[in-house]
């Protein structure tokens, strides 16, 4: 099979609007969270980043935008024609566009928004993004809870060894809104300080909003100087709950273990971790089991909900982003809010910022409502 | 040379009616999808309490999966690896309109988490996985209609690549008291051609 690699890209996000000022902001362990106490989005304080709304507005505007955009589809124009621009593909139709959300355009159905209900189907979100840049083919829009990110990458991947596309730009994105926060507010998994992944004192989950993208393509000729090869990818589902993970980390040790088979690597290569690291009690103490079942307990390994929090559809590719930079400058990145080991089996958490490291491969997961749980592994671009 | 793949059965729960490979299993006059749903519950002596918990997409898209996986006498004392592909155009919408109906009026505010999880399409897959022990790929798109070229591809890339044994696929909406579902089985045995030219047909039959 013919290689596939992740190349350009773009962070859209409360730290910056391109992915080297974002990492820049990581690198000095700069946060995007905030309190915000605001009882017309929650009737409780919470922690959020939010993208600044002048600053979308400034740079949507540079695109000569025509006729009215919600702030999703806004995020999602902005970051994507970033990418475009970049990679300077022509678009044909070999070129894909897949979209990577799981609430999209939701925050239409309240009656206080401007934009009509049906503006919350997920294809008109799709044409919108389609029409905007013109591209050939209809956007593919996967939405599979918070694994959707990264299992969008996969699926890029597949389609291109499929020989439909040689290219395929993934988008994803979503907003924080009354909608998601009093969710997981009902759940009890909404944290009221800054998040704390896999620290003894972790009180939940926060949630913020970006919008991240990354060309994905079989072409050396396109490919960005940080870019990674897919080396191996696997979803499994838990077959055991639809809300709450499983005890024994069986999706995500089982995952792992097949993405690690198709990429022919051992545990002991693998140089970094991006984990989920959501900061609920249950889903950090999954992942260590896991990890630990899969031997990968001495790997370096970071959160980055920290930075951002929870971005829902957005988040497995927005890591994967800073993974690919991680390996590209050779350094590590703090797990940000972590101090004290609070889950029952050991990991090597990055607790500051290590440089000069040398970095050849990562894998990321995350992990999601329904039982799903995904695993790429991804290897520094050698050519 | 590439493998052929081949659909061995598919199952159809649309207009108060559920067929089985082209055939009429069930059928009522049961106005809403409400009752019309849990008459086919009875009729197929299904059993599983957890059913009425779920929300509307969930029920339909278990029950046409249930209906077809119970007549591949499948051993369930080994693992299937079946791999879920499904699609639909309204996503979770109708659970997400009770949600949003919740949370509208902040003087009478209600969220439930019971409601909540159900606001992700992909949270039926969940179902059907934790009923037949699937640990399996899963994957939800959407679509504006039934894409049988995109989700035919996509199929051949799990098997091809031996992700799984075998793919049940399809469609499944539910919108407005509109509901359809059109899910098949993909194997590497059969008598119906794998493509999208018999996805069609089956699908329009």
């Amino acid at each position: 099979m013919n290689k596939v690699y992740v190349s350009y890209n773009n962070i859209v996000s409360a730290l910056g609007f391109t992915s080297e000022f974002v990492v820049e902001n990581i690198q000095n362990e700069i946060s995007g969270l905030e309190r915000i106490h605001d009882e017309s989005i929650l009737p409780n304080p919470f922690y959020s980043a939010l993208i600044s709304s002048e600053k979308l507005e400034e740079e949507f505007q540079k695109l000569d935008p025509k006729g009215a955009f919600t702030r999703l589809e806004k995020m999602m124009i902005t970051s994507l024609h970033s990418v475009i621009s970049d990679s300077k593909i022509e678009f044909n139709d070999r070129v894909g566009l897949i979209i990577s959300t799981t609430k999209g355009n939701v925050d239409a159905l309240d009656s206080e928004n401007p934009f009509p209900p049906e503006r919350a189907y997920l294809a008109t979100l799709g044409n919108t993004i389609r029409d905007f840049f013109d591209f050939k083919n209809d956007a593919i829009i996967i939405s599979n809870a918070c694994v959707s990110g990264i299992l969008a990458i996969a699926v890029a991947k597949r389609f291109i060894q499929q020989d439909t596309y040689d290219h395929v730009f993934v988008v994803s994105g979503d907003v924080v809104s009354p909608f998601i926060l009093s969710g997981f507010n009902s759940f009890q998994a909404l944290s009221g300080e800054l998040c704390k992944p896999y620290d003894e004192n972790r009180t939940g989950i926060n949630i913020g909003e970006v919008s991240a993208t990354a060309l994905v393509t079989n072409s050396t000729n396109h490919l960005a100087p940080e870019s990674v090869e897919i080396a191996g990818e696997s979803s499994c589902n838990d077959a055991n709950h639809i809300s709450g993970p499983s005890r024994t980390g069986e999706g995500l040790y089982r995952s792992i273990q097949l993405a690690l088979k198709q990429a022919k690597l051992k545990p002991s290569e693998i140089d970094y971790i991006s984990a989920h690291g959501t900061a609920t009690a249950f889903n950090d103490e999954m992942e260590a089991i896991a990890f630990n079942r899969s031997e990968l307990q001495n790997v370096p390994l970071n959160s980055l909900k920290g930075y951002f929090g929870h971005t829902l559809g957005a988040s497995g590719l927005l890591e994967t982003i800073i993974g690919m930079h991680s390996l590209f400058n050779n350094t590590l990145y703090t797990s940000k809010g972590f101090e004290t080991l609070g889950v029952s089996q050991p990991l090597n958490i990055i607790k500051s910022t290590q440089k000069n490291k040398s970095l050849h491969t990562f894998l990321k997961t995350a992990s999601g409502f329904g039982g799903c749980n995904t695993a790429v592994i991804f290897k520094k671009n050698t050519l | 040379m590439k493998p052929n793949y081949y659909i061995t059965s598919y199952c159809q729960i649309k207009k108060q009616t559920v067929s089985l490979n082209g055939n009429v299993v069930f059928h009522d006059d049961s106005e809403g999808f409400t009752d019309f749903i849990k008459s086919v519950y009875k009729a197929e002596q299904t059993k599983y309490p957890k059913f009425f918990k779920m929300d509307n997409l969930s029920k339909l898209a278990f029950l046409a999966a249930d209906i077809l996986l119970k007549n591949e006498a499948l051993n369930t004392e080994i693992e299937n690896n079946i791999a879920l592909v499904f699609s639909n155009r309204a996503s979770s919408l109708d659970t997400d309109r009770l949600h949003q109906e919740a949370i509208q009026d902040k003087s009478n505010y209600f969220p439930s988490p019971a409601v909540f999880v159900y606001t992700l399409p992909n949270i039926c897959l969940g179902e059907i996985s934790i009923k037949y022990k699937l640990f399996s790929e899963n994957s939800f798109f959407i679509f504006d209609g039934l894409n049988a070229d995109l989700l035919a591809t996509y199929t051949n890339s799990l098997l091809d690549l031996n992700k799984a044994e075998q793919v049940l696929c399809g469609w499944v909406d539910f919108d407005e008291n509109h509901y359809e579902a059109f899910l098949y089985l993909v194997s590497k045995n059969g008598k119906i051609k794998h493509n999208k030219k018999h996805i069609k047909t089956l699908y329009n039959t």
